[in-house]
Parts: C-alpha cells; sequence; structure tokens
C-alpha cells in the first residue's frame, strides 16, 4: 500500500482537490497537503493524496547521473 | 509514465550493477536493510538480487504498514465491526491480515460484519456523511505517508461537523523503528544481523525530509541514502552505499532528490502535529514495545478517536506460532527459514502478515520467486 506514483496535474477543481493523469487514466485526488500546486506539476500520489511535488530539474541530473556511470564504460 | 520509465532502463541497469561490482571489494561483506517495503517489492519484482554480486546482500526491514501491525489491534478493529456495529472501513491491504485465530477483516465481513475497503480516508468519510444514523470508523494504519491523509480527514470532520465519524489511529514512525532495530541484540552485539548501512524510504522522506536519519548516520555510525521506488534508484543507491562502506563515511545522501529535501513536506508536518501526538510506546509485530513509535490522536480532537468513543477489550492475542514474521521483520531470518512458507502458508491463504502485502517480504519472494523460476525454466 505504499506503491505511489507520479502524476501529473491537468486542472485544478474544487475543495483543494485536482485533476489528474495517471498514464491516461484521469482522477481526482486532493491536493490539500502540497504547498502552491500548479497545473502542468508533477505530484507524488499515495492513498488519493498528493504528498509532495517532483522537482523536474533534480529529476535531469538524477537521470544525467545514470547516463554518466553508462558513458564511463 | 514519465518520471517511471527512464528509472527502469535495463540496460543502464546493467550499467550500474557493472559499477556496483567493481566497486565492491572482493574481501569486504556488504549487508544494507532497506528499511520499506516498498524497496522490498522492487528488488523482488526487477531482480535486483541476481544483479548484485554475492558479497552484498539486502537485508528487509519492518517499513510495511500491514505487516507490523500486531494481533491485539487487528483483533480490536475486528471488535469495532463485529461488537460495536460500527461500519469499519479500511485500506484494502488489511483486509486479509490474519488476527487471533486467523481471524481477519474479510472473514468476519464474510460472517456479516460492515466492513467496507476504501482506497482513501476520504472515503471514509464520505460514508459516515452518507449513513447518519450509523457509526463510522476509519482503521488508520501506515508510516508517515498516511498520516497527514488522516489528519486531514480529522481536521474536515471536525469543520463539517461530522458527529457519526471516528478513527482507530495505528500510524507509526520510521525514525523509531530504525532506532530500535540498531538498538537490537542482534545488530549490537551478536553480530547476527552484519547491518553495514540503510536504504531510507522513499515517499516517507518526501514528508519527513533526510534530515531525521542524520541521527543514525552519526550517531551509529551507519551510512543512509534515501533512494527512489524504482530499480534505477534502488542500485543507484546500494552503489552510493558501497563508497561510503569502501570510503569509511556514515553520512545521509540522498538518491531521491528529484521529490526528497531537507526538511521535506511542512504543511503536511505541521497538520499531523496539529493533530496527533507520541504515544508513550506502541506494540509493532517483531519489534515489540517500542517507545515514542506512534502516534494518538490529541486530547483536542479526542471525539474523533475511537479508542474513546468505544469500551475496545485489551486482545492478547499472538502469532500463529511456527509464523517467523517476527524474527523476518527484525531482519534475522528470510522467508525461507519459515516451514509454512508456500505450504501452509501463500498469498490466498496467509498464516501471517508478511504473506499479506505486496510490500511483506514472504509475499515478495513468493510472488517473484516462482515468477524467476518460471522464466529460468523458460530459458532452460
Ligand atoms: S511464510 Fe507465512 S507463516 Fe511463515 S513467516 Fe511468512 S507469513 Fe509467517
Amino acid at each position: 500500500m505504499c506503491l505511489a506514483i507520479p502524476v501529473r496535474v491537468e486542472a485544478l477543481t474544487d475543495n483543494d482537490n485536482a485533476l489528474v493523469d495517471i498514464g491516461g487514466v484521469k482522477k481526482e485526488i486532493s491536493v490539500a497537503l502540497v504547498e502552491d500546486v500548479q497545473v502542468g506539476d508533477f505530484v507524488i500520489m499515495h492513498v488519493g493524496y498528493a504528498l509532495n511535488k517532483v522537482d523536474p530539474e533534480e529529476a535531469e541530473k538524477t537521470l544525467a547521473l545514470f547516463a554518466e556511470l553508462g558513458a564511463a564504460e | 509514465m514519465k518520471y517511471v520509465d527512464e528509472y527502469r532502463d535495463g540496460r543502464l541497469a546493467g550499467h550500474i550493477a557493472e559499477k556496483i561490482r567493481l566497486e565492491a571489494r572482493p574481501e569486504q561483506q556488504y549487508a544494507f536493510m532497506e528499511f520499506c517495503g516498498g524497496h522490498t517489492h522492487a528488488i523482488f519484482r526487477y531482480g535486483i538480487p541476481d544483479l548484485l554480486p554475492d558479497n552484498v546482500k539486502m537485508i528487509h526491514g519492518p517499513g510495511c504498514p500491514v505487516c507490523v501491525l500486531p494481533v491485539p489491534r487487528i483483533d480490536a478493529a475486528i471488535e469495532l465491526a463485529v461488537v460495536h456495529k460500527v461500519i469499519l472501513c479500511s485500506y484494502g491491504d488489511m483486509m486479509r491480515v490474519p488476527g487471533s485465530d486467523r481471524r481477519s477483516l474479510l472473514k468476519a465481513k464474510a460472517d456479516g460484519a460492515d466492513i467496507r475497503m476504501v482506497y482513501s480516508c476520504a472515503d471514509a468519510l464520505g460514508i459516515a456523511q452518507d449513513n447518519p444514523e450509523r457509526e463510522v470508523v476509519f482503521f488508520a494504519i501506515g508510516f508517515e505517508t498516511t498520516t497527514p491523509p488522516t489528519a486531514l480527514v480529522i481536521r474536515q470532520a471536525r469543520q463539517q461537523g461530522v458527529k457519526n465519524f471516528s478513527v482507530f489511529c495505528n500510524h507509526v514512525l520510521t525514525p523509531s523503528a530504525i532506532s530500535t532495530i540498531l538498538e537490537s541484540p542482534e545488530v549490537r552485539d551478536m553480530g547476527i544481523v552484519p547491518l553495514k548501512g540503510f536504504i531510507g524510504p522513499a515517499h516517507v522522506s518526501t514528508v519527513i525530509g533526510s534530515q531525521p536519519y542524520e541521527y543514525f548516520a552519526e550517531e551509529y555510525q551507519k551510512p543512509v541514502v534515501i533512494a527512489g521506488f524504482e530499480p534505477l534508484d534502488v542500485l543507484q543507491a546500494i552503489l552510493m552505499l558501497i563508497r561510503q562502506v569502501n570510503e569509511g563515511r556514515a553520512e545521509v545522501e540522498n538518491e531521491f532528490v528529484r521529490a526528497v529535501t531537507k526538511d521535506g513536506n511542512m504543511k503536511a508536518k505541521s497538520l499531523v502535529a496539529d493533530i496527533f501526538e507520541l504515544r508513550p510506546e506502541f506494540e509493532w509485530r517483531g519489534l515489540g514495545l517500542v517507545p515514542y513509535s506512534g502516534l494518538r490522536i490529541k486530547k483536542e480532537y479526542g471525539f474523533y478517536d475511537a479508542e474513546n468513543r468505544f469500551s475496545l477489550i485489551a486482545s492478547t492475542g499472538r502469532d500463529h506460532k511456527a509464523c517467523e514474521c517476527p524474527s523476518i521483520l527484525r531482519g534475522v531470518k528470510t522467508p525461507k527459514d519459515c516451514k509454512l512458507f508456500g505450504k501452509g502458508c501463500t498469498p490466498e491463504n496467509p498464516v501471517g502478515s508478511c504473506m499479506v502485502s505486496s510490500e511483506g517480504a514472504c509475499a515478495a519472494y513468493y510472488s517473484y520467486g516462482r515468477h524467476q523460476q518460471a522464466l529460468n525454466n523458460q530459458k532452460g
């Protein structure tokens, strides 16, 4: 039950909720626990709640690090 | 899916695994605990043990909320539904966990109790609003990831004046469990668990941040690397741990920088602090009574505490005698050490909690062990 996934915020709706895209499926979740969520943000979703935002720059850096490891061979 | 698929690239996984083989010193033994059940699941699902050299071993930790909830708390939940006749709302994973005499929420439901599976605690509050003449209790379990949603729903119940809703609170804290493992005789004195470092939880850390682990690194001289749940994240974290061991460092490093900051989610943390307080102690399966390891609802919100609202009889139920879950949760044994594994105990008919959730070590061994074997047979 701890499995949680990054989802994209498609629209902000009433009561601190948001419509998100989960690999093509739309779902309404709560974004009440996260400060300043905007359309286009990726958030980590868990039991119907966003827990935090994904930082796109840091995500790129981690991927670059993996790729570097590969290139060093 | 973005932020998922890129972190599952098989070619890159091979490269990181190659680095691990190059950098792991043959004369050194590396045993790392992945605290969190989500990592246990990922490790088996992606066959990570097969990619590691023999001297790099993963020990499975107690970070599966379903696995660590002790029998008396499951009995109490069943009692709420059966004796107090409430509508009991539970996360799906809890439904099949055996309590005393192998009774579970699912069996109680089959016997007529009104037990409903919910995806989120907001659904439980909704059920209370739809059934004003009934008492509705949310069976709250989990680590720091599920606690903020429960806190929010308690606050909403009060704001909206919902009177027939309460929470049976079983929320537990990751850092206290890690301390208990590090303090355990198996790790400290006996050397039965030769723990060299930890993979820190992914989503728990998005909430609590990386700061709480600094204590373990300093006090116990154990490196901690916080990692995401995808296979490349886990492999990279293992490589980072190996480097720390090789260089004699014990630091907190963060592989999951894309979602974890030093302080975590302040908004969620302050909400939790508003609604909950520490219990002096809480019982865990496998770890026993752990001081300051669980949360209860503060007096101010006591109206929403099911333990106040209903008088529950303290159950003395114990685990099945042959079940090794308690030792497995402490990293002392593995599922293969259990006589019942795959025989009396399967995911369809679990004897112990570790066979129920897909994050439990027994269930992960069972599902992916078989899967692996089938693949090998095909190849052969
Ligand atoms: S296989 Fe079943 S009985 Fe054995 S330790 Fe695991 S959960 Fe317990």
